[in-house]
């Protein structure tokens, strides 16, 4: 099982304006678990496109056995034994199981042929999966699997994963590396996809690191520790924030038994929250996605009223207000969602500087907007932030999701709120913007704003949170000191498997 | 192989040449659709285009620009603030032919007192008339989520009933020798809607309409509702995300557009058409649709393209007259002018790439 399955030689795909990759090699041995690291925009994504035939190299060649691999469209790689698992989930909520499988096959057998060799497969890879349940009623993990599963029953040699850990409690991640395992033990080549260098220290037996499109070098995970791969990653030393540690002072937002129905059909509600934050406290706030977080942003933002006195700011019932109202408050959030929800895509940001700041920045006078004013707004914004854009006059649309980023945190930052409440606020954003934003909300605790960090990435969670809590089907669990707390400790907060049969111990 | 690629900020360059590639090819194939009826296609073209500015007649054309542009621009004003923010206002033409009637009932009701403040009351009864026909979809759709769009349009064929039967019954002219249609209000002073500079085709109508571009621009470009209705239009959960309440936004679009659209009924049928009768109304509340596209939804480009339009009427007359061209070819001929205009616009966000043939 040392035979290299795919020999990748010299591949370069540039695209207006941008080389994505230059001049990359490296290769794939059968049975072995390779990962691919870089930061957002280093690459990764074009290179798995090439592997998958849903991007044809400028140049270069690519091997698999031996023969050449050129594959003109993904049913090509896939015939050649190419499956790839992506990260965000191609399903249809309203079907089941074994319909959003057959939906992807070119001849799928009958249904209930179908649904009993997803029952044999998931089985014999210790991924049990029910493939009548309807698709919208599963986890994100259990959705996982449906793509796994999809995967397996192509019979793959390669099977590409892209940050297939992102969506799962650890302990589900414990899961799905035994199932990796398994399929490596049997032949099978993993190419894993991440930037979470413990979990490719645990799992990968080689690395290739892009930067900038380019292969800055191969290691064995096992034997590299973790900071010297970051630093191969950026290229630079890693800045890791610090806190001030400060004093916590009254309790500035206090929730008490805040229930919502769910907004959509598969959202979430949320049931009976309760939670206490005072000033100068960051609450790091974990979870699956889709557990919550979104539906506790829209309560908290007051995009969805909810009961009255369920939300208190410095003693003051706010359940009823507008989000304006809120903002006069000092109550100030960031949503997840960028493009659409933070922002207005085809605004300039002059005018998405106005979307949030017009009555914190007195930024209008009897409704008349002080344009001037505003402006000079959105430039603190990028000055301060580093916001990589040729000026204010820009459409948010046109600036990458890193830098839009930056401009949304700073826009409610620069607000000088007294409570700040942020979804997700470095996704997909590069490390040292990353760093850049959780410095921001550090300082601004030490200057005794309360802050609640919801995210799904734990270490970023452990980095900047003075506390911990976590959502778990629309429920919070308590809250507990962030020091202290293991990461199991974590995982069970978080939900434990969320019911997913761990089948590896019958195996 | 051609294709399309986002432009990452919109063009301002094509967002202003659109219209003008819309009208240039609106030309190329309405040449062709009259030649096709036999017609030599460049005069057809003249006639339409330039005949009523600079033609034979022209004296008598030009007012007519004004008299036909003016409930154009007006009407589509008030749609175009709708239109901005993803509220479909389809039943101007209803609202229109309200407000024609509740400011024309107002004046008939004083008839044959005369006074100074008849005129004013007839504005204001003529705006109300309107805000409250458009009320109806606004909040049916604010209780019941119901479509404005269908329930807008169908309250035209309400309003056209409505109309008839005014005609017909409770407006109608006591002294008109049992014809259809109310006492001509041209012959009422207090309630005459004339013209201000005689010959020049400026009634009040018209004065109106410009102050309505004037205040759309300024609501649009300096006012922080008028900042709500674009951002509504852009993303509407940003718009939530940023205190916009979408209930008001919906009454306050509505209601404007209904009100816009009744006053320019009243100044029609108190100034131009001078009496309520069953025909009264002459699809001047759908073609303000087209003019608030052709016009991309802005003030000034409104103001341009009611003009624009009203030319094509106007010419549109004298082809049919001079030319004998059938009047459903003038109708495609305007519609044209917005099917392309909507064609065209794709290249304000899109750029035509060319590119080799590649798999995908």
């Amino acid at each position: 099982m040392t035979g290299t399955l795919l020999k990748i030689d010299g591949l370069t795909k540039a695209y207006p304006g941008v080389v994505a990759n230059s001049d990359v090699s490296f290769e794939i041995k059968t049975g072995e678990v390779h990962a691919l690291l870089g930061e957002n925009g280093a690459g990764k994504s074009t290179l798995v496109k090439m592997i998958y035939g849903l991007v044809k190299p400028d140049s270069g060649t690519m091997m698999m056995n031996g023969a050449p691999f050129a594959p003109p469209e993904p049913r090509a790689a896939r015939a050649s034994g190419v499956a790839m698992v992506f990260q965000h989930f191609s399903l249809f909520d309203a079907l089941n199981v074994a319909e959003n499988i057959a939906l992807g096959m070119e001849h799928p057998p009958a249904l209930r042929d179908l649904a009993e060799k997803i029952r044999t497969v998931s089985e014999d890879y210790g991924l049990p999966l029910d493939p009548y349940r309807t698709v919208g009623d599963l986890s994100a993990g259990e959705r996982q699997r449906v793509e796994i599963i999809r995967c397996l029953l192509q019979d793959p040699k390669l099977l590409i994963m892209d940050e297939p850990t992102s969506v799962l409690t650890p302990q589900e991640v414990e899961i799905l590396f035994e199932t990796l395992r398994k399929l490596t033990a049997e032949g099978v080549a993993i190419l894993y996809i991440s930037h979470k260098l413990e979990e490719i220290r645990a799992l990968c037996d080689a690395a290739t690191i892009l930067r900038l499109g380019k292969n800055v070098g191969t290691c064995v995970p096992a034997e590299t520790s973790a900071r010297d791969m970051a630093e191969l990653m950026v290229g630079t030393e890693l800045q890791t924030p610090n806190s001030a540690g400060a004093e916590l002072g009254d309790v500035v937002l206090d929730i008490s038994g805040l229930s919502m129905p769910s907004p959509s059909a598969f959202g979430t509600a949320l049931r009976n929250i309760h939670l206490r934050l005072r000033a100068g406290e960051v609450l790091g706030i974990g979870g699956v996605a889709g557990n919550g977080q979104d539906e506790l942003l829209l309560a908290l933002s007051g995009e969805i009223r909810t009961e009255q006195n369920a939300v208190k700011l410095k003693g003051e019932a706010i359940g009823q207000l507008a989000p304006n109202a809120r903002r006069s408050r000092g109550l100030l959030t960031a949503p997840e969602e960028r493009l659409g929800h933070a922002a207005a895509p085809n605004m300039s940001l002059t005018e998405n500087a106005l979307l949030t700041g017009n009555v914190r920045k007195g930024l209008s006078n009897r409704g008349f907007l002080k344009w001037a004013k505003t402006r000079s707004f959105a430039e603190e914004i990028i000055e301060k932030f580093d916001v990589r854009t040729p000026g204010p006059d820009n459409a948010a649309r046109s600036l990458s999701g890193g830098n839009l980023q930056k401009f949304v945190i700073g826009r409610e930052v620069l607000q000088d709120p007294d409570v700040l409440v942020v979804n997700q606020p470095t996704w997909g954003v590069d490390a040292s913007a990353a760093a850049s934003i959780r410095q921001a909300i550090l300082d601004l605790a030490a200057n005794g704003t309360a802050v609640i960090v919801i995210s799904q990435d734990l270490d970023e969670l452990m980095e900047v949170a003075d506390n911990f809590a976590a959502l778990n089907e629309g429920r919070l669990t308590e809250t507990r000191p962030t020091q202290g707390l293991t990461i199991d400790e974590i995982g069970l907060m978080m939900g434990g498997a969320h019911g997913m049969e761990v089948a590896h111990a019958k195996a | 192989m051609l294709k399309l690629e986002k432009r990452p900020q919109p063009s301002q360059t094509f967002a202003y040449l659109t219209p003008i590639f819309a009208i240039i090819i609106t030309m190329i194939a309405g040449g062709l659709l009259f030649m096709l009826l036999g017609k030599n296609p460049f005069e057809a073209i003249r006639t339409i285009f330039w005949d009523p500015l600079f033609g034979e007649f022209a004296f008598y054309y030009r007012p007519q620009l004004l008299v036909k542009g003016g409930p154009l621009i007006l009407i589509a004003i008030g749609l175009s603030l709708g239109f901005r923010a993803g509220i479909w206002n389809i039943g101007a033409e209803g609202q229109y032919i309200i407000g024609a009637i509740c400011g024309a009932g107002v004046g008939l009701a004083f008839y044959p007192m005369e006074a100074w403040f008849i005129f004013p009351l007839m504005i204001i009864a003529g705006a109300l008339g309107g805000w409250a026909w458009a009320m109806i979809p606004a909040l049916l759709k604010v209780k019941f989520q119901t479509n404005e769009i269908l329930v807008s349009l169908m309250l035209v064929y309400v309003a056209e009933q409505l109309l008839a039967s005014m005609s017909l019954g409770l407006l109608k002219n006591p002294e008109g020798h049992g014809f259809p249609g109310s006492r001509n209000l041209k012959d009422y002073s207090s309630a005459f809607n004339d013209e201000i500079i005689t010959g020049s085709g400026m009634h009040w109508g018209v004065i109106t309409a410009f102050i309505a571009v004037i205040f759309a621009y300024i609501l649009l470009n300096r006012h922080m509702l008028g900042f709500s209705i674009r951002l509504t239009g852009e993303a509407p959960r940003a718009a939530k995300f940023s205190s916009v309440n979408p209930t008001r936004l919906i009454l306050f679009c509505l209601g404007m557009s209904g009100a816009l659209a009744g006053l320019a009924g009243l100044f029609e049928v108190s100034g131009p058409a001078g009496q309520i009768s069953i025909d009264f109304n002459t699809g001047y509340g759908f073609t303000a649709i087209i003019v608030a596209f052709l016009g991309r939804l802005h003030p000034i480009g409104i103001l341009f393209a009611g003009l624009l339009m009203a030319l094509t009427y106007i010419g549109g007359e004298i082809a049919q007259a001079n030319l004998g061209l059938p009047a459903a070819a003038i109708q495609l001929f305007q519609g044209m002018l917005l099917f392309f205009l909507l064609a065209v616009d794709l290249l304000t966000n899109y750029r035509i790439k060319r590119v080799r043939k590649e798999t995908v």
